[in-house]
């Protein structure tokens, strides 16, 4: 139990103390996975998973899960992928909604439980499943939220994922440090940090990306969403959310990360995912829709370079321990 | 304990600004109101119990003070001109603002229980507490802190798509089950109006914040449009105190400040 004691009596300046950082080993006890028994099923139910992209902000309310929707149906559009979408935000799950499915329930079967799919290729997982009524609050502290992810990383039948895109809700806490912890049973490609122009939202994404360094998780790169807007009337473009330090841009400049892509205000956005519709098939002609298609182009060319570089190094290992 | 009785004992109303979903506006909100309550003559404190994300200190342009203990505990800092709105958040705990504050469920709990009984806020009309989105710890915890105090009052931020309103449906129920008065939803960002050629449009759509007042029989408090000038304001080090009157949202938040008051006066 923490002391309260440790934040009063310096003169109003204490360290940020975090429970997240450090080894692997020191993290895995600390999380409740509890031994090797625990990490083996872990790692057995989601061997199949090639790649596994974490979808974070610090902020709230910038488009971390209408983005990880859009990821979902982006990469879906390949019939060959297997894409899953694990919506985490235990508290405010949007994701059913976004991808039309409110309502819907989830089944067990003898393997498990089976994520609802959208289409044939695209399963999503969510709280927003179990609940029975939309006015159904989750009121739970953090242990009960970290056992709920577990189950769903561990009694949720994937089956073959290319795909494993997890939407988060705001912040830095118990489920952040709850999903590291509990994927360094298998690995992730990376995390997609989303922001906003002003610096509100840069000022807690800087947190985010301290947070992802402490606990060593790869940034795959940064989404700077609702950048612009132009008028339909006059075509004139204001900046509703202005950057005044700078925007995404300088702040991944400063922080060495990579800017994936700026994605203008489109209110057509907000409307497809109020009806549970993909943004990107209703409006393919919107700058917002080409934003959004690089974007998820250069992380499917991160996740499938991060995979070719780490079988040239299992190849490279195996052949160097065959040698004589 | 008598501390706990003497700290927030000179506080008359306590106001939670929830909201459930992330990004609508709760902390600017919060300081509008503050704001709008200060001009209508009364004394207000804001407490931000965002650990994650405080938002406030650099909204006000406090965010590099240090805060000071007297023999009562934490004194807060003072914004405005004339220093009459009392501030306290974790933001003026960390040594550098791009300290994560990664922490579990138990250590938030702890600092908002001190946040709660060891500030030494003095007489207020109103102490407006800032949250994070969602239904958690932080949420919990204030509530069971605050609980042996005051009557408590919940004011609702939405903005208007149905996305954020079903966010805002479930934070109702917790704000039922917590036993709070709801003083009413407030629908943010609704409308953009265009400042070249005036032509308002709906960017997070419109409407929802009403309708979901009416379904679930509270009081709706109004529309705030989205005010890019404000918004400016509150992040270059312009005095948004000085600039918040002339905002296009000023009026819409006076409006809901009075409502809030007349609210309150009928009840007690």
């Amino acid at each position: 139990m923490p002391q309260p004691g440790a934040v009063r009596g310096r003169r109003g300046r204490a360290g940020p103390g975090s429970e997240g950082g450090g080894s692997g080993g020191t993290v895995r006890a600390r999380c409740g996975l509890g031994g090797r028994a625990e990490v083996a099923e872990l790692r057995a139910r989601l061997r199949a998973v090639r790649h596994t992209v974490l979808v974070l902000s610090g902020k709230g309310g910038v488009g971390k899960s209408t983005f990880s929707a859009l990821l979902a149906h982006g990469l879906a559009a390949d019939e060959t992928k297997q894409v899953a979408l694990l919506d985490i935000d235990i508290c405010g799950p949007s994701i059913p909604k976004m991808m039309g499915l409110e309502g819907e329930q989830v089944h067990q079967s003898g393997s498990g439980w089976s994520p609802v799919y959208v289409e044939e290729n695209l399963g999503v997982m969510s709280v927003g499943f179990l609940l029975s009524s939309p006015d159904d609050a989750v009121i739970w502290r953090g242990p009960k939220k970290n056992g709920l992810i577990k189950q769903f990383l561990r009694d949720v039948d994937w089956g073959e994922v290319d795909y494993l895109i997890v939407d988060t809700p705001p912040g830095t806490s118990d489920e952040h440090l709850s999903i590291v912890q509990y994927l360094s049973a298998t690995h992730i490609d990376g995390a997609v940090i989303v922001t906003t122009p002003q610096e509100v939202s840069l000022q807690d994404v800087r947190k985010e990306i301290n947070f992802c360094r402490k606990v060593k998780l790869p940034i795959i790169g940064v989404v700077e969403n609702m950048s612009g807007f132009v008028c339909p009337k006059c075509k004139n473009e204001s900046q509703i959310f202005p950057p005044t330090t700078g925007g995404a841009e300088k702040m991944c400049q400063n922080l060495s990360v990579s800017l994936l892509g700026k994605v203008p205000l489109d209110p057509q956005i907000g409307k497809s995912c109020d009806r549970g519709q993909s943004f990107l098939a209703e409006a393919p002609e919107s700058p917002a829709t080409l934003s959004y298609r690089n974007i998820i182009q250069r992380i499917q060319e991160y996740c499938e370079h991060h995979h070719l570089q780490e079988e040239k190094i299992i190849v490279s290992s195996v052949l160097s321990s065959d040698s004589p | 304990t008598l501390a706990e009785r003497t700290n927030l004992a000179g506080v008359r109303h306590i106001l939670l600004v929830l909201s459930g979903k992330g990004g609508v506006g709760k902390s600017t909100l919060s300081t509008e109101l503050a704001l709008a309550l200060r001009n209508a003559g009364k004394r207000v404190g804001i407490l931000d119990v965002d650990l994650c994300g405080p938002s406030i200190p650099r909204m006000l342009r406090v965010q590099d003070s240090a805060v000071h203990q007297c023999d009562s505990g934490w004194v807060p800092v003072f914004v405005g001109q004339d220093k009459a709105i009392a501030l306290m958040s974790i933001g003026f705990l960390l040594e550098r603002p791009d300290d994560a504050v990664v922490w579990r469920g138990p250590k938030k709990n702890a600092l908002i229980k001190q946040f709660v009984t060891d500030v030494a806020w003095g007489d207020l009309d109103f102490l407006i507490v800032d949250t994070p989105p969602g239904t958690s710890d932080e949420h919990i915890s204030t509530v069971e802190a605050l609980r042996p105090h005051q009557l408590l009052g919940a004011v609702l931020v939405t903005t208007p798509q149905a996305v954020s309103v079903g966010d805002v449906r479930r934070e109702l129920t917790f704000c039922r089950k917590a036993g709070l008065q709801i003083l009413g939803i407030v629908e943010n960002m609704s409308g953009f109006v265009c400042p070249h050629c005036s032509e308002c449009t709906n960017i997070f759509s419109k409407g929802g914040g009403e309708e979901l007042a009416k379904h679930a029989g509270v009081p709706f408090l109004g529309c705030v449009p989205l005010d890019p000038q404000l918004s400016q304001s509150l992040e270059e080090g312009k005095d948004f105190i000085q600039e918040f009157p002339k905002s296009s949202a000023f009026p819409a938040l006076t409006h809901i400040a009075q409502q809030i008051l007349d609210t309150l006066q009928r009840s007690s």
